[in-house]
């Protein structure tokens, strides 16, 4: 009369532990064989996204690097036909245009920024959703926009080209600021209080030199948003084959250049699109790059 | 608490001397520019609105919806233009949805830390690529392809559907959309991975600890802790994409009538305003502004419709985050 029952295969303790163990080891399977295949997607989704930006970003290097000479840079746009057509009317324009906008995009934004940072009502709510409300809006809509507010008025020009480029980029600026502005540590303002000194002076001298890396990045993004865009220039500065540094007048700017000639079916003014579109897309990464850089170095210069 | 400007008592100096202005002065400054940010969103959307009136006082509203584009006939049907920005727009998210979703969570878990740093700022550097450099490549690199392999091979898979009727083009709605997918990819992953990248450490790692794989840590709690985030990605990403003008009207064919097939020629309502602006004047300049406004209400429905997701989903999960390893 043994108590203990010692034989394995009739034990029902150990035949449960079996059953245990078989159940865990199937889950960890099925579940491994899941998580291999859904991880095996997210790395096919990386290649799919990288394949299309990397061949746009070399397609058009390959097309434009080519359009690359000096007469690109240094003479105007030319109408089908005509040989050594380039883009210089469109550079100026470009530059032109988005100087201006940032000229003045950049106090009011940064104004702006300071008081939504500053205010928590009602106001301040509705101001800022207005502002994203305008970083949604059709860039299209602002260019008509520009045209019977402004172009019905005074006649295409340069200006109303860069008060159009300004509409957008206000709005993403006054967010980027106030970002910015709101994560200053609260203890560097109230020191300046403590100190007597008025709210401008803090403003001046502690919170922008403190926030300025958000600031300059957010202005950078922006000002490279806006000189890429094509659709609010087209009814506002209409397109010039004139050199002219006067943003009085109708201007052209690379966008234009590049949705023009797409329309041509000469291939020289086409190979001129590349071109432009090269040029603009170097500006453009250069400007986003340089925001990084700098905002790292004066990051780095504070500590 | 603002205007707390007491005077400096003899011998006392404050900080900034002369050079700065009044508390109440600089409030002031601050209002007035405000204010006239204010001005200039109402100025915009009143000039929208008040140069669409023409068409509303005399056709009514019903005129939106009409299938007919015909300005000599003084028919200004807007229903090909609604139909084809929603067909583009959709096409593009579906892609992007789960492309950009995988994207973001390979670069934010996935890859090693220095493929991640030159990955992670190349995606952010793409999303300020110009938009008409996209669309002068789908023109002149894409459409030829489109035409020559992948509109015919779609047809030959996917025929039976009846979505790939009719002659391969190249451009067409199938381009239009698949350009617009391209455009809003790299915006879709930097904000996806910004957003996955900040679920807190201890919650992934409490996930591993309880055994869960990978890919349960990266779906029932990375996924599932950003979903806001990934929400408002996907709404910029669809704002930007319903909008897009230039690049749409250069590879989407221009018709003015619904299309039949994702491979036929279509319009949105920014392309429509696009290519007729120039010539329009009277009512027909009007039922563009209309056009215009209509887009805006659409931009508005989606981003409404997020909000309130956002606000219905969180409040159903009682803000909690359950882990369920099974």
């Amino acid at each position: 009369m043994s108590v203990l029952t010692l034989d394995p295969a009739n034990d029902p303790i150990l035949e449960r532990r079996r059953l245990i163990r078989e159940a865990a080891a199937a889950s960890v399977r099925r579940r491994k064989l899941s998580s291999t295949i859904a991880l095996g997607l997210c790395w096919v989704f990386l290649g799919l996204a990288v394949v299309p930006l990397v061949a746009v970003i070399a397609y058009t290097f390959a097309k434009g690097i080519v359009a690359w000479n000096a007469d690109f840079f240094t003479q105007p746009t030319k109408p089908a036909g005509i040989p050594d057509g380039g883009v210089s009317n469109a550079i100026i324009g470009t530059v032109i245009i988005g100087a201006v906008a940032t000229l003045v995009t950049i106090p009011f934004g940064l104004l702006g920024g300071l008081f939504l940072a500053e205010s928590d009502g009602r106001v301040a709510s509705a101001i800022r959703f207005s502002a994203d409300l305008m970083t949604g809006v059709p860039s299209i809509l602002i260019g008509i926009f520009g045209y019977v507010a402004l172009v019905k008025e005074f006649g295409y020009s340069g200006l109303i080209g860069a008060f159009a480029i300004g509409m957008i980029m206000l709005p993403i600026i006054m967010r980027a600021c106030e970002t910015a502005i709101r994560g200053v540590p609260g203890h560097l303002q109230e020191a300046g209080l403590a100190l007597g000194a008025r709210r401008f002076v803090i403003a001046r001298r502690v919170i922008v030199p403190a926030a300025l890396p958000g600031i300059i990045t957010g202005g950078l993004l922006a000002i490279a948003r806006g000189v890429g865009e094509t659709a609010p220039l087209l009814f506002t500065i209409f397109g010039s084959q004139f050199v002219t540094w006067n943003p009085t007048k109708p201007m052209d700017a690379l966008p234009l250049v590049i949705y023009n000639n797409s329309q041509q079916p000469d291939p020289t003014l086409l190979s001129v699109a590349w071109g432009a579109a090269l040029l603009l897309m170097v500006m453009v990464l250069a400007l986003s790059i340089g925001s990084r850089v700098l905002a790292a170095y004066l990051q780095k210069e504070r500590r | 608490m603002v205007t707390d400007d007491t005077k400096p008592t003899d011998g006392e100096r404050r900080p900034g001397g002369r050079r700065s202005l009044p508390n109440g002065a600089w409030r002031a400054i601050l209002i007035v520019v405000a204010g006239l940010f204010v001005a200039l969103v109402v100025w915009f959307l009143y000039s929208i609105v008040d140069q669409a009136r023409p068409i509303f006082s005399q056709l009514g509203i019903g005129w939106i919806f009409h299938a007919t584009w015909n300005p000599n006939k003084n028919q200004y049907g807007l229903l090909p233009f609604i139909l084809g920005t929603i067909e583009t727009t959709a096409i593009a998210m579906v892609l992007a949805v789960p492309i950009g979703l995988g994207t973001a969570l390979a670069l934010a878990y996935l890859v090693p830390p220095k493929v991640k740093a030159v990955l992670g700022s190349a995606v952010e550097l793409l999303a300020a690529v110009p938009s008409i450099v996209y669309g002068l490549w789908g023109l002149v690199a894409l459409a030829p392809l489109w035409r020559e392999y992948v509109e015919p091979f779609l047809s030959s898979v996917l025929g039976w559907t009846g979505l790939f009727n009719g002659s391969d083009d190249g451009v067409g709605l199938l381009l239009a959309g698949t350009i617009l997918f391209i455009m809003v990819l790299p915006t879709m992953v930097a904000i996806s991975r910004d957003v996955l990248a900040v679920v807190p450490r201890e919650q992934v790692e409490g996930a591993m600890a309880l055994g869960a794989t990978r890919w349960q840590v990266l779906r029932k709690v990375v996924l599932r802790d950003a979903r806001t985030g990934l929400l408002g990605a996907f709404t910029l990403a669809t704002g930007r994409a319903l909008g897009e003008t230039v690049a749409v009207a250069l590879v989407i064919g221009n018709s003015d009538y619904i299309a039949h097939s994702l491979k036929a020629p279509s319009a949105t309502l920014a392309s429509l305003i696009f290519n007729n602006f120039g010539e329009a004047s009277g009512t027909e300049l009007a039922a563009l502004f209309g056009a215009g406004l209509v887009l805006l209400v659409i931009g508005l429905a989606v981003n409404a419709a997020a909000r309130a997701l956002v606000r219905g989903r969180v409040g159903a999960a009682g803000g909690a985050t359950s882990v369920a390893v099974a």
